[in-house]
């Protein structure tokens, strides 16, 4: 691929924190590589915004390979920019020409309160996970490969929906803000697996209580999740949340 | 607020100490505690008011309001005999007259409602889930307009609904009764010695004017789209994504969300052009 260096216009949203009113910021940035991923332009611009003695952008970032999914931007209307099943670290900026203007502002949510800049507080996810609990599984030495036999189907299916990195993409994509892909990919990977089994009702009803608790808007199918989950996530996780918070409800004895 | 330890204190409780008038307070409030523990339980509660619970109720009131359609489209297609309208006023009678059409409408009606209101619901919650709107969105490229602006169309479906009761619903349900219509411009006629409401004769009148032509048609257009979206999307709701299943029912909504309002929207056109006289 060709390397050429680009200037850029950026328009960042900047708030200092989640009581105060944010606004946009235009930054003019010079000699961008096309090598760089996306936050890497973000720390050269951040070098020398702190050598002239102004804020820099506060944005969220860890694992800089796309697995960790701290990186949460919506560049140009998109979440994670313009490229498929990628988180923002992983976006280079040869995605961009010269002379571009970009947007990059934070996920916008009622459950996602801005922290600063592009910062936002997923602490909701967080409470949604404690909510399903643990699985009883008994302690002491590991136990020998393949004593509990899964079939190829189920394992595949949870992996999948265990490749979930809790991004937040999903709520930032939907129309809706709606947490349903993640709830649903934490709900699948456990009950597609005998290991989920004891606790597979409960942990649908608490987990799904706490989603609506946190103030997350409803699904209503529109499948935005799946086409900026940087995972790829399916849309068939919700379908599967769905029928197991039914039935659970209908059926879980624990909480008749 | 209460929870599952409560229940298990409350039981201990009762077990070690009989009730008296020092511990009545105590107990009173274990009680309490104990019913809000159950009552915070209750499935169908939960069933009403959670996110998936209400998605059901929408999906499953609009699923039922297709079975509706159908039954409304095919008494559409009695104007096909060209009889002046004989066998289509036959059936408009029926449904008017007959305790299990007239019990169908009250569910009928129930279901309207709560799929509206239902649906208004998750609008209002999913408005307020995001409170600063993106100064720049580009939606990927999967999504559909239509699956963004279900209320939007529900709205104009809605608009377009009254109008239609208007015009039809109650003239042949009520005829001057509510002072909505008068009794003298209700157009009657007589089969075998039975009065019945020329439902035909009102409809050939109504369909004369041009923009209550243009209205119905949107209308259905408009339906066109809501159905796009809505009868695939109730099954994913329900809990069915499958890899065989799926693209038949997707299939199937689609065909029926072209064909349906096609059928409805042919009705005004055809009178309005005179293509069955």
């Amino acid at each position: 691929m060709e390397h050429y260096n680009m200037d850029l216009t950026l328009k960042v949203w900047k708030q200092n924190n989640s009581k105060t009113k944010g606004r946009f910021e235009t930054y003019e940035v010079k000699g961008i590589s096309s090598e760089m991923s996306f936050l890497e332009m973000f720390d050269v611009l951040n070098e020398r915004l702190i050598s002239e003695d102004k804020d820099p952008i506060a944005f969220d970032h860890d694992c800089r390979e796309g697995i960790c999914g701290m990186c949460s931007m919506y560049v140009n209307g998109r979440a994670h920019g313009p490229w498929e099943k990628n988180t923002v670290c992983q976006l280079h900026m040869r995605a961009f020409k010269s002379g571009e203007t970009i947007v990059v502002e934070p996920w916008r949510s009622a459950a996602f309160p801005v922290i600063k800049d592009l910062v936002v507080d997923r602490d909701a996810f967080d409470r949604i996970i404690q909510a399903g609990g643990y699985i009883s599984v008994n302690t002491g030495n590991a136990v020998d490969a393949n004593t509990l036999p899964i079939e190829k189907y189920r394992a595949d299916e949870s992996f999948f929906a265990a490749s979930c990195i809790g991004c937040g993409a999903c709520v930032a994509a939907c129309p809706n803000g709606s947490a349903m892909l993640f709830v649903s990919a934490k709900v699948s990977q456990l009950a597609l697996l005998p290991q989920g089994e004891p606790e597979r009702k409960t942990r649908v009803l608490n987990m799904v209580a706490q989603m609506d608790k946190e103030g997350f808007g409803n699904c209503s199918n529109v499948y935005a999740c799946e086409a900026e989950c940087p995972k790829g996530v399916s849309v068939a996780n919700i379908a599967r949340m769905n029928r197991e918070y039914l039935s659970a409800g209908l059926s879980d004895e624990a909480s008749i | 607020m209460a929870n599952a330890i409560d229940k298990i204190y409350f039981s201990s409780f009762l077990k070690n100490n009989p009730i008296n008038k020092s511990n009545f307070s105590l107990f009173v409030q274990y009680f309490c505690k104990l019913v809000i523990y159950q009552l915070s339980l209750m499935t169908w509660k939960q069933f009403f008011t959670s996110s998936i619970g209400k998605k059901f109720v929408v999906g499953f009131t609009g699923l039922f309001l297709i079975l509706f359609l159908i039954v409304h489209c095919t008494l559409n297609g009695m104007i096909v005999f060209s009889d002046n309208g004989e066998t289509f006023n036959h059936w408009a009678f029926f449904m008017g007259t007959n305790w299990i059409v007239r019990v169908m409408e009250i569910g009928l009606f129930l279901g309207l409602i709560l799929h509206i209101v239902q649906g208004l619901v998750l609008w209002a919650q999913n408005r307020k889930a995001r409170p600063i709107k993106y100064s720049m969105t580009s939606p990927p490229s999967n999504n559909r307009w239509y699956s963004r602006s279900m209320g939007l169309l529900g709205t104009l479906i809605l608009i377009f609904l009254i109008i239609h009761l208007y015009h039809f619903w109650t003239p042949s349900r009520f005829g001057g009764l509510l002072g909505i219509h008068s009794l003298e411009e209700t157009p009657l006629a007589t089969y075998n010695g039975q009065i019945v409401h020329n439902l035909y004769a009102e409809m050939l009148t109504v369909f004369q004017t041009p923009w209550v032509v243009i209205v119905y048609v949107l209308a259905m257009i408009s339906l066109a789209w809501h159905l796009m979206h809505g009868f695939q999307s109730s099954f994913q709701t329900f809990g069915i994504n499958h890899k065989r299943f799926s693209p038949i029912i997707k299939g199937l909504g689609t065909a029926f969300s072209i064909i349906v309002p096609l059928l409805f929207a042919l009705m005004p056109i055809a009178i309005y052009f005179k293509w069955f006289e």
